[in-house]
This record gives structure tokens, sequence and C-alpha cells, in this order.
């Protein structure tokens, strides 16, 4: 951004600019080997034998980077075939419906002004300040009085609903789409639903996306509430929970455990790589009015 | 059928095919399924919380067996030490959400000017948000495990294993061992937060600075500073709110044992466990009066402290009127056009 302004400072070679690029970088070398450390942990140890595990330090290096035994045994031992349907099945119900609903809402509350309109935005804000945890003593009442307790179809449906951010990340969005698009939509004799389906929704594309990936991750991550509904571990467990399995009596062999999270953590690292900066304009347009 | 049914009948035939019949129709269309989840999800739940904190009851206990005890609930979360004396443990999750803004702020300014490997290290940083809770837990519980990662680090340091505590056990330490996996967990969340907060001040500020004879950190605090205060000021409201209702590092990592049990992991014991659906639901109600107040009193005080700074704030309070004045012209524009579709509702 001031880049000249950069060039100018590196040309003189100053002692304090000498020093204040090295602390820069090294706590940028730092605060990176923070955050690396734990899982780089996690990946060596992944990979040893069971003899290895138990004869050598945890940081050295496993023998043979091609020992996959761990990787497998994990998955079907927490039985993460399984896991990764039922994760699967739950993502892309709950990423259509709160998307469909999302996008509806936000443009309701955007392009029309009707009494209630205030009011419903503010519901929907004052939602947000509700912890979830706090709320689940009443929601597992609802829930069981529903009969929506252990079957995936009441947890997607609990899941589609409770999305404030979205809602939000759409609303600004379509604070920039101009009105006259609408109006002479309308002059063209098309209804409000054409309106929405021909012309907001294309538009909103971004923002879907964006709003994909980051409730995607949120959802495939959420364990407390898939713990709380979908008791069935066998054969209604999702990707989260099932490394619940490991708390049992395969609480210390860590080099399964390892095995078993690296298998959970790489469809977020995958999503990570390939969607950067959708992630990244998603946590700051969320932040703004969130 | 008579005259007077048709004619209404024509009327509201009519009224269904005018824009503004169509436009009830989509409203009340395109809302019904959000409002109808919002209402059963939350404030459903909301109401029912609320209701069983005055009873005595379980998940299994039938309606009619519940038994009404007043206040008993409330008194019980305040005499009870295993249940408001954890809130206490929410100042260290305070503090430790205070170092994490300021380690994301810092690493946020390093970052938002040009530096080599930029993107990689803000991608190393903000990875482990994207971990799940459990797969966090069972990372942390490994790395603080004895002579596993933390103590091999920290012996490479020159630390002696035989002087190193137990992280996870040893009472003096162990809160912090969890405060530390909920930083590392979130400070690169945060810091792209403030790198985007940053990133949208003109860069023509700093050059002016520069032509000034502004060095850093003079435009780190008269430039950067003032315009993210926003965005921080709602970070420090929303940690400590968070920091009221830390649930995840406790939970996952250490189930709430040896003194690591936070309100809500004492309150999800409560209500799961021991089944006193009546006491938890107190404890929660408590809860959020204690949230909103804070949440209420923090924004009454940054607005104290911010109540006469400098000039940035001054043209953002005349951009905001200049905007209401917009509107309203906007406003009145449209009463006397009576367009189908209007903007700028709320």
């Amino acid at each position: 951004m001031n880049a000249a302004a950069d060039k100018k400072v590196r040309r003189h070679y100053s002692a304090g600019t000498v020093v204040r690029t090295f602390i820069k970088y090294f706590s940028l070398v730092f605060f990176g080997f923070v955050a690396v450390l734990p899982i780089v942990s996690c990946v060596i140890t992944a990979f040893k034998t069971d003899e290895e595990y138990m004869s050598t330090n945890v940081m050295t290096m496993p023998e043979s980077w091609l020992n996959f035994s761990n990787f497998t045994e994990a998955f079907t031992k927490a039985n993460m075939g399984r896991a990764f349907i039922n994760s699967g099945i739950i993502l892309v119900c709950v990423l259509f419906g709160a998307i469909v609903i999302g996008t509806q809402l936000a443009y309701v509350l955007n392009r029309f002004r009707f009494p209630g309109n205030g009011l419903i935005r503010n519901l929907f804000l004052f939602a947000t300040l509700l912890p979830g945890i706090a709320m689940q003593v009443s929601v597992y009442q609802i829930m069981q009085g529903l009969g929506f307790i252990n079957h995936l179809y009441g947890y997607i449906i609990m899941s589609m609903g409770t999305d404030v951010i979205s809602i939000y990340i759409f609303i600004q969005y379509m604070e920039n789409i101009p009105v006259s698009l609408d109006e002479s939509a309308i002059i063209d004799g098309a209804s409000y639903f054409k309106i929405y389906w021909k012309i907001m929704l294309p538009l909103l594309k971004p923002a879907i996306v964006t709003c994909m990936v980051l409730k995607g991750v949120a959802v495939y991550n959420e364990y407390y509430c898939s713990n709380l509904y979908l008791q069935d571990k066998r054969s209604l467990g999702v990707v989260a929970t099932s490394l619940y399995t490991f708390t049992g009596p395969l609480g210390s062999q860590y080099n399964l455990i390892c095995a078993g999270v690296i298998i959970s953590v790489l469809p977020a690292l995958i999503v990570f790589i390939l969607c950067q900066n959708q992630i990244y304009s998603g946590i700051t347009a969320g932040a703004v009015k969130g | 059928m008579t005259a007077a049914t048709a004619k209404k009948k024509n009327f509201f035939h009519d009224w269904l095919k005018s824009r503004k019949g169509q436009q009830t129709i989509i409203i009340l269309a395109f809302m019904f399924i959000p409002l109808l989840l919002l209402f059963v999800f939350t404030y459903l739940p909301f109401g029912e919380m609320v209701k069983f904190s005055f009873y005595k009851m379980k998940y299994s206990t039938p309606v009619d067996k519940r038994i009404f005890v007043g206040w008993e609930n409330y008194k019980a979360v305040f005499s009870r030490d295993d249940c408001f004396g954890a809130i206490k443990l929410s100042l260290y999750y305070m503090v430790g959400s205070i170092l994490q803004l300021a380690i994301a702020l810092y690493l946020a300014t390093m970052l938002s000017f040009k530096t080599k490997g930029g993107n990689l290290f803000k991608g190393l940083m903000f990875f482990p948000y994207l971990i799940s809770g459990i797969a966090i837990g069972f990372i942390f519980k490994f790395f603080y495990t004895r002579g596993f990662v933390f103590d091999t680090v920290l012996q490479w340091c020159g630390f002696q294993l035989d002087n190193l505590p137990y992280w996870l056990k040893d009472q003096s330490i162990n809160n912090w061992s969890l405060v530390g996996s909920s930083v590392w967990r979130y400070f690169g969340q945060n810091m792209v937060l403030f790198i985007g907060a940053i990133m949208s001040v003109d860069a023509e500020m700093y050059e002016a600075a520069e032509l000034d004879g502004a060095n850093k950190f003079q435009q780190f605090m008269h430039i950067i500073l003032p315009s993210i205060k926003t965005i921080v000021t709602l970070n420090v409201i929303l940690s400590i709110t968070g920091s009221l209702s830390a649930f995840d590092p406790p939970f996952v990592i250490t189930s709430g044992k040896n003194g690591t049990g936070t309100y809500f992991v004492v309150m999800n014991e409560i209500a799961h466990t021991s089944q006193k659906v009546g006491l938890a639901s107190a404890m929660a109600v408590v809860l959020l009066v204690i949230i909103f107040a804070a949440t209420i009193l923090q924004k009454l005080f940054f607005k104290y402290i911010f109540r006469n700074s400098d000039s940035d704030d001054e043209t953002y309070d005349a951009k905001k009127r200049r905007k209401k004045l917009e509107k309203q012209q906007r406003k009145e524009l449209a009463k006397q056009n009576g367009p189908a579709v209007r903007k700028g509702a709320v």
C-alpha cells in the first residue's frame, strides 16, 4: 500500500530500521511457530508405529512418512466413513436451507418497508446475544417434544435457523445492488419472486459463496448439539463427534488419536486453501455489523 | 351469492393482483420460515428457560409433576459454592482475551505493511480458527501431557523437566494452560479482522503522515488506531462477554476437573448429568442478566471515553447526519412519487 515509503526507508538502512525489521520478522516467525507447533506435533505423532510412539520423544521425526496404518485404524475404529457421509448430508441440507432462507429474508428486509421490519431485525440481533450452550437446556425439551432427537432431519432443521451473521452479510451486500434494477424489472412486468430469483440471487453470488464457506466450516465443526441431539453414535455420528470414540479405553494412544484428528481436520484445510479470500472477507464483513 | 360479497371478493382479487398485494404476499411467504425457526429455536426456548428456572424438575418429569419452587433455584445459584463461584474463572479468560486482542492488533499492524511472506504468516496464524473444538481438545491434551510437546519445547529452551508443573493438573497453572489454548485458537481470527479494518484506511493518509515526518509508532497511534476504534471496541466488548460464557477449552480438554470448571461447564453438568433442569435454567438466566448488564455498562463506558475524541469522530458524526438527511429527503420523495419499491427501511 505504501510501497514508495517503504522503498525510501529501505535505502537508508539506519540502525532503527534494521532493528525494527528484525523485531517484525522475529515476532511473525515466533507467532507463526506457535500457531503451527501443536498441529505439526500431531502430524509427526500420527505417522509413528506403536513401538516408536512408546520409545521416542514426541518431537522426533517418525521413521517412515508412509506409515498410514494409524490413519486406517483410526478411520475404521471411529467409524469415520459413516461420519463423513452423515456430515456430508447435514452440510448439503443445512447450507441449501440456510442460503435460501437467508437470502429471502434479507431480500424482504432490505427491499420493502413494512411495519415490524425494524423489530424483526432487532429480534435477530438480540438472538445473537443469547449464549447457545445455555439455551440448549430448554431447546432439548422442545426437540424432544417435536420428536427431533436422534434424527438427522431434526438436527438439520435446528441448524438452519440460527444463522444471523449470513443474513447481515446478505443485507449489506444488497444495499449495494441499485434499486433501479428492481424498478426497471417491475416496469417490464416481473413479479417480486422473479426479481428475487433472476436479479438478486445471481448478483448475490459472491456473498453466497462467502456465507457457504463460513457456515459450512461452522456446521462441520459443531460438536455440542450434534452430541446432544444425535445420540446414536454408531449410525448418526458426525465427523466432529466421531472423535469422541478416542476418549474411552484409547485415551492415551496418541498416535491413533492424532491420526483421527488429522483426518477430521483435512477437509477444513482443503477448504481453507481453496477459499482463503472468501473466508477472510466473510470474517471481516460479518464483524462490521455482527 | 349476494352482490356485496361478490364485490368484496372482487376487491380482494384486485388487491391480490395489485403491487401492494403482491408485496404483502412475498413478505409473508419469505418471512414465514425464518421467523418460525427463530421463534421455535430461540425465543420459545428462551421463554421456557425462564419458566423452568422457577421449577424443580428433571427432563423426564411430566408437566403436572413439576414442583413450583419460586425463587429457590436463584437462591441456590448464589449459595451453592459450585455454582456462582465458578464465575471467578472467567477472569482468567478475560485476561487471556485482552492479551489475545493485543497480539492480534500488533500482528495485524505488522502484516498490513508490506511484508515478505505476509500471506503465508496470515494463513498459518488463522488456520487454528477452522479446527473443531473437539479436535482442539485432543490436540491440547496431547500438547500439555507430561514430557510431551510443550515440555519438550521448553527443554529445548533450557528448562529442566523436574521444574516444570503438570500443565493440566496443577491448580495454580491449569487455567492459564486452558486460556492459552483459547488464545491460540482465536488470535488469528482477530488478526484477520483487524487487517481488514486497517486495509480500509486510505493509503494517502500514511503518505501524508510520512511527509509530515511521523514515525511508524506515531502513524499507528494517530492514523490506524483512531480509524479502527469501533472494531476494536466491539471486540473488547465481545471478548468480555465471551469470557463470561467460556466453555470450550475446559469442556473438551479437562472436562472441568481440577478446578477448571467454568460457569457454563458447571451448568452443563448440572443440566445433563445431575438433570437439575430448574437449577441449570436459573444459572443460565443469571448469566444472561450479567452479560446484558456488562454489555450495556461497557457501551456506556466506551461512549464516555470517546465523548470528546478527535476530529475523526466528528467527521463520522457528520457523515451520519448527512446520511440521515439524505434518507429523509428520499423518504419525502418516495411519499410524493409513491414508487412500488422503496429502499432504506429502518
